[in-house]
């Protein structure tokens, strides 16, 4: 039986509450939203708090998908089945419910949230591999006030974010871009595994031509990461395979990954390579109507 | 710490540590031992109970989590001491073998089936596929969910013309549900010929 170690338990009623409990509580305190990645690792004993502050109480306040003109905020305890079934997401950015169909499994989708998913900063997330291909924004919040980062600065390295001990994610924001479309692609092992490599593409199109792209890659490198020289590369490009296959190669060189149960570096290469040019032929193509 | 929750309807308080996870509070606490438990880590599903009306793995919950909540397990799945027509499908279908799974399956089935009461067999299969079957066989499993999802829908078309009073049509359905009572009932396969 794996329980974890013995800690306090809070519950927050409100952000403001849940930060002030942080601030109070200090360092050995963490919050807690689905649970789904930080108990199985207090189960593990890789992490050990004396006090944990449940937020699932908060999802009112920041369970929203809210739809603007210029970008569409998420607040933090969205859950990854509420992402999966907004339409508005879908039709704004089919990445997110290409990747949510893929992550875990409905029971655990129930449960596991976008602030935690982000927060928790594996490496093979793939809701932060989404986000940096989408170029989101975190609204992180503390007693003092809002600051907003970008996905870059987010992650700060495997299971670190520019989230300071006394501060909490609330929302992240997708910016729309006219002429664009997304896609989202990942080999895994079996069914809800983890990737063994995942790529994310957003392209935009502007009068048959590529006038920017974005590649984020989850589980080769030891934070998701967004390739600046693929979109260099194609940028000022007609879409074509010969294109689609250029990014790729840019991809498998630049990415990190490590050979582990899950495969060798030699085949995660060819992996980062493959999935980027069908991420990038499946978002050119919804971007041009030809696929949904 | 002391939690208060209802638990297929009856409210239950209990003093617990911060640490009891939900799976362990439902076995050890309330002893309601119907709700399995496999491997601890999220992956096997033989822990899905109902937390407010969505199946969740209760190997991944804190029973503090909990409190205030609604609880719902297998042993809240029967109506009164007629069998949920879940339960009643995976009996006619030979859905369960050995049935550690069994449980957590049923609770998964309801969910759908409240939700989508004319499932396919794909999304049958995407429902549970966070879910392990040891005894392998998963066919007979999505039979005994589109069985309930057939009678339940009988029942309900049945009740909507009027024809039956909803009692007439409970006793309609366990009439049809009876192994001894036809040809509605589907045979169980061999072992072997799917799975
Ligand atoms: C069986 C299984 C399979 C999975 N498969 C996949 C998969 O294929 N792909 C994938 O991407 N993920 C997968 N996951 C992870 C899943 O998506 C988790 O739910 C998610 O990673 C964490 O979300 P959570 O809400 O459960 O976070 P929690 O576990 O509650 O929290 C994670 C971390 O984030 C912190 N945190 C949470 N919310 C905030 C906030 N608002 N502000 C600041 N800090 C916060 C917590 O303190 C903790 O450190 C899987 C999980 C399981 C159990
Ligand atoms: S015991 Fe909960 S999923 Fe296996
Ligand atoms: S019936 Fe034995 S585990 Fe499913």
């Amino acid at each position: 039986m794996q329980v974890p170690a013995p800690f306090d338990y809070e519950r927050a009623t409100s952000v403001d509450h849940a930060i002030g409990l942080l601030e109070r509580l200090g360092s050995g305190s963490r919050l807690v939203a689905g649970g789904h990645s930080l108990l199985p690792m207090m189960k593990l004993r890789l992490a050990n708090l004396e006090y944990l502050i449940d937020i699932n109480d908060l999802h009112d306040e920041l369970g929203y998908i809210t739809v603007e003109p210029t970008r569409i905020r998420i607040g933090a305890m969205a859950r990854h089945r509420e992402l999966l079934e907004s339409d508005d997401l879908a039709a704004h950015f089919p990445i997110v419910r290409d990747a949510e169909r893929v992550i875990a499994d409905p029971i655990v989708r129930n449960r596991g949230t976008l602030g935690g998913s982000l927060c928790q900063a594996d490496p093979s997330e793939d809701l932060s591999a989404v986000c940096t291909t989408l170029a989101a924004e975190c609204v992180i919040r503390s007693s003092s006030g809002e600051r907003v980062v970008t996905m870059d600065e987010f992650h700060r390295g495997p299971y670190e974010t520019a989230v300071a001990d006394d501060e909490m994610l609330v929302e992240v924001r997708l910016p729309i871009r006219p002429g664009g479309s997304s896609a989202y692609e990942k080999v895994e092992r079996r069914a809800g595994d983890w990737a063994v490599v995942s790529a994310g593409a957003a392209v935009w199109l502007d009068g048959g031509v590529i006038s920017d792209a974005r590649v984020g890659l989850a589980a080769v490198g030891p934070n998701t990461t967004g390739i600046a020289a693929v979109s260099q590369a194609l940028r000022g490009q007609v879409p074509s395979e010969e294109a689609y296959a250029s990014a790729g190669a840019i991809a498998a060189q630049s990415c990190r990954p490590t050979a582990d149960g899950r495969g060798s570096v030699e085949y995660k290469r060819h992996l980062a390579d493959e999935l980027t040019r069908r991420a990038l032929r499946r978002a050119v193509a919804r971007a041009t109507g030809e696929e949904s | 710490m002391q939690v208060t929750m209802s638990v297929n309807g009856d409210e239950v308080t209990s003093e617990i540590e911060g640490r009891l996870l939900l799976v362990h509070y439902l076995r050890d606490h309330l002893g309601l031992t119907g709700t399995h438990w496999g491997c601890d880590t999220s992956n096997c599903g033989t822990c899905v109970v109902w937390l407010d009306d969505e199946p969740v793995k209760s190997c991944t919950v804190l029973a503090a989590m909990a409190g205030g909540h609604e609880v719902r397990t297998v042993e809240g799945l029967e109506k009164g001491t007629e069998l949920d027509p879940v339960q009643q499908g995976f009996m006619n279908c030979h859905g369960l073998q050995c049935g550690f799974c069994t449980p957590g399956m049923m609770m998964t089935a309801r969910a759908l089936l409240d939700r989508n009461p004319d499932p396919t067999d794909g999304e049958i299969r995407e429902a549970i596929s966070g879910q392990i079957c040891r005894c392998t066989g998963y066919a007979t499993i999505v039979r005994s969910i589109h069985w309930a999802a057939d009678h339940e829908r009988a029942a309900a078309a049945a009740a909507a013309s009027g024809a039956l009073t909803g009692d007439e049509v409970v006793e309609r359905v366990l009439e049809e549900a009876d192994p001894s009572g036809g040809s509605e009932t589907p045979q169980t396969v061999g072992a072997g010929s799917e799975s």
